[in-house]
């Protein structure tokens, strides 16, 4: 069996990240597997702009901030097999994947880096009542019909969920000539980014129906309708508010998931609300050696996050490659008041680096603290502004901070007026 | 005659909430912007909003069926149909090289289309 350094399962912008940040800290002999027929992942069906505006201080389409990552993995020989889809990881960090050429193959690895990325949401999960036509599709699937086949999926759309991608493609398709009749919400919020609800609704008088949901779906073989009912603050819907709109399309942007199934048959303990692994400051999962970074350790909103925590996991793998673990005892991280979770769950009592801890709002606030404690003890007190559950957030946890500490670190917000 | 419009800037995820007095078709105030690129933006936005378009021409002998491409510039958000309708006339070949450019000049805006990524020649 082929024994690698690293292994990287996934080449979108995670998977490259991380094999270009290993080559750089020496690690020389490492393998990224990738099932499709070329390297960076989701971002090449996402040809908008607004991509890298931290990491290269422009604002680049998807395809274009992938090109950059493929040239400096191609500039240190990451050796990348493509059309290679992994099948299983076991425990001791066998990778086994199957490809046309060389068909079912096991190797192995010292360290293994999962960055597979995510899946969206469909029809099935979120349970709207109706027939079965053809027209309902997710807005992801949309996206790459259109983005890289040229092939538009409906002429008079509706869009279900305010998610980022959904508002994306409600522009892309007006452009490419449909009518996007509106978009729905069933938070009283809208999910995606501020700019996003500007440029891509506003900009061409799309409606945004907040605290609706689609409650049922007509037509026999092609989509014909849908029917959209407001929400209660309890979400159910209410009687009598039904709207009817004709529609030959039904998107569906309603949430990703974490890609998760390698992760969880291989044992690795998930994280209930991200549904990715749990993992400590160096994004170790609870397998010793398996790492796991990008949107399938949960999902991000931008990419340029992505990177960055991809390069601190594989520098974690590097500094487990050389030294092992840790074996001190770990502080467990928690979420507190207002806030859905937290990336890193674990900090090592002895770790010499800082950990930058990612997590997101549950609930939008104009104004609110941010605190850090542990027990009686507040770490770190700092303002925010214009709080949204869709954007991620960050907070730094440094080495000096563990320092006697006893229990849990705690995060939390509390709205301020 | 003196108008008032409220924007939320687009420039970064602050997305601060701008306040802006126009009087004869003139930006005369702008308040509620964090950094100078939320006034700039607003003098723009007030009296003709500009966009970065992005798209995707046919493309043959490549990986995929068409390519991303993107304007080097802004367009006026007024004219992006016309735009639209101007993409949809172009066909290229593989290969392609990020930053080519696909079409010159774009209603004579001064903007460039340009491939926002490489596609080799496959056969
Ligand atoms: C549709 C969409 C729109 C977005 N828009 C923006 C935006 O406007 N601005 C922004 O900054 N960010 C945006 N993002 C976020 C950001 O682009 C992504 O979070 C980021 O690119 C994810 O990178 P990744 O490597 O984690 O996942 P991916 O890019 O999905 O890469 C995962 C890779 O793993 C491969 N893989 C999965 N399973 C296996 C397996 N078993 N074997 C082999 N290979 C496997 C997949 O084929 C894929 O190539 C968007 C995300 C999505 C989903
Ligand atoms: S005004 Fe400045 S800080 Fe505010 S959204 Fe615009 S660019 Fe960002």
């Amino acid at each position: 069996m082929r024994h690698y350094q690293a292994i990287i399962i996934g080449g979108g912008s995670a998977g490259l990240s991380a094999a270009v940040t290993l080559k750089d800290r020496g690690i020389e002999d490492i393998l990224v597997l990738e099932k499709d027929r070329e390297p960076g992942g989701i971002l090449e069906q996402c040809i908008h702009n607004g991509f890298g505006l931290q990491r290269f201080k422009e604002q680049l389409s998807g395809p274009a901030y992938a090109e950059r990552y493929i040239k400096m993995a191609e500039e240190r020989n990451v050796k990348i097999k493509l059309n290679s889809m992994v099948i299983k990881l076991t425990p001791d960090r066998k990778v086994e994947y199957v490809n046309s050429e060389e068909g079912d193959v096991t190797v192995s690895a010292d360290a293994v880096i999962l960055a597979v990325g995510c899946y969206e949401r469909s029809r099935g999960a979120i349970n709207i009542y109706g027939t079965r036509p053809s027209g309902v599709y997710t807005a992801g699937q949309a996206q790459k019909y259109l983005n890289m086949n040229g092939y538009v999926v409906g002429r008079k759309v509706f869009i279900l969920g305010s998610g980022d991608i959904g508002l994306i493609m409600a522009r892309r398709m007006t452009l490419e000539g449909a009518t996007v009749v509106g978009v729905a919400e069933l938070m009283p919020y809208s999910n995606g980014l501020p700019r996003n609800m500007k440029q891509c609704l506003e900009d061409f008088n799309i409606p945004l129906y907040l605290s609706h949901t689609v409650t049922n779906i007509f037509g026999k073989d092609r989509l014909e309708g849908i029917e959209l009912s407001e929400v209660d603050d309890k979400r159910n819907p209410i009687k009598g508010s039904e709207k009817y709109f004709d529609v030959d399309t039904l998107l569906l942007s309603v949430g990703l998931i974490p890609e998760n199934h390698l992760a969880d048959e291989a044992g690795i303990e998930m994280d209930p609300v991200t549904r990715g692994p749990k993992v400590d400051e160096n994004y170790m999962t609870s397998i010793d050696g398996i790492f796991a970074c990008g949107n399938g350790l949960h999902v991000h909103d931008l990419v340029d996050f992505v990177s960055l925590q991809a390069e601190r996991a594989a520098e974690g793998a590097a500094r487990y490659l050389s030294d092992g673990k840790s074996e001190a005892g770990v502080i467990t991280l928690r979420n507190g008041s207002n806030v859905s979770y937290t990336v890193p769950k674990y900090i090592h009592k002895d770790a010499k680096i800082n950990t930058e801890v990612f997590f997101r709002a549950s609930r939008p606030m104009d104004k609110a603290s941010l605190t850090v404690s542990c027990g009686d003890r507040l770490i770190r007190k700092l303002a925010r502004r214009k709080v949204m559950p869709s954007e991620m957030d960050r907070v730094m946890i440094t080495a000096k901070d563990l320092k006697d500490l006893d229990g849990d670190i705690v995060i939390s917000m509390e709205e301020n007026a | 005659m003196t108008e008032n419009k409220e924007l939320i800037c687009i420039n970064c995820p602050m997305g601060c909430r701008l306040n802006v007095t126009i009087e004869d078709g003139r930006v005369t105030e702008v308040t509620g912007n964090t950094c100078p690129r939320g006034r700039e933006y607003a003098l723009k936005e007030a009296v003709d909003p500009m966009r970065i378009l992005t798209s995707t021409v046919r493309i043959e002998g490549a990986v995929h069926r068409v390519l991303p491409v993107i304007s080097d510039g802004e367009i006026p958000l007024r004219q992006m149909f016309e735009a639209m309708a101007e993409i949809k006339k172009i066909d290229v070949r593989a290969p392609i090289k990020e930053g080519d450019i696909v079409l010159h000049d774009i209603l004579g805006s001064g903007v460039n289309i340009i491939a926002s990524r490489t596609m080799d020649r496959v056969d």
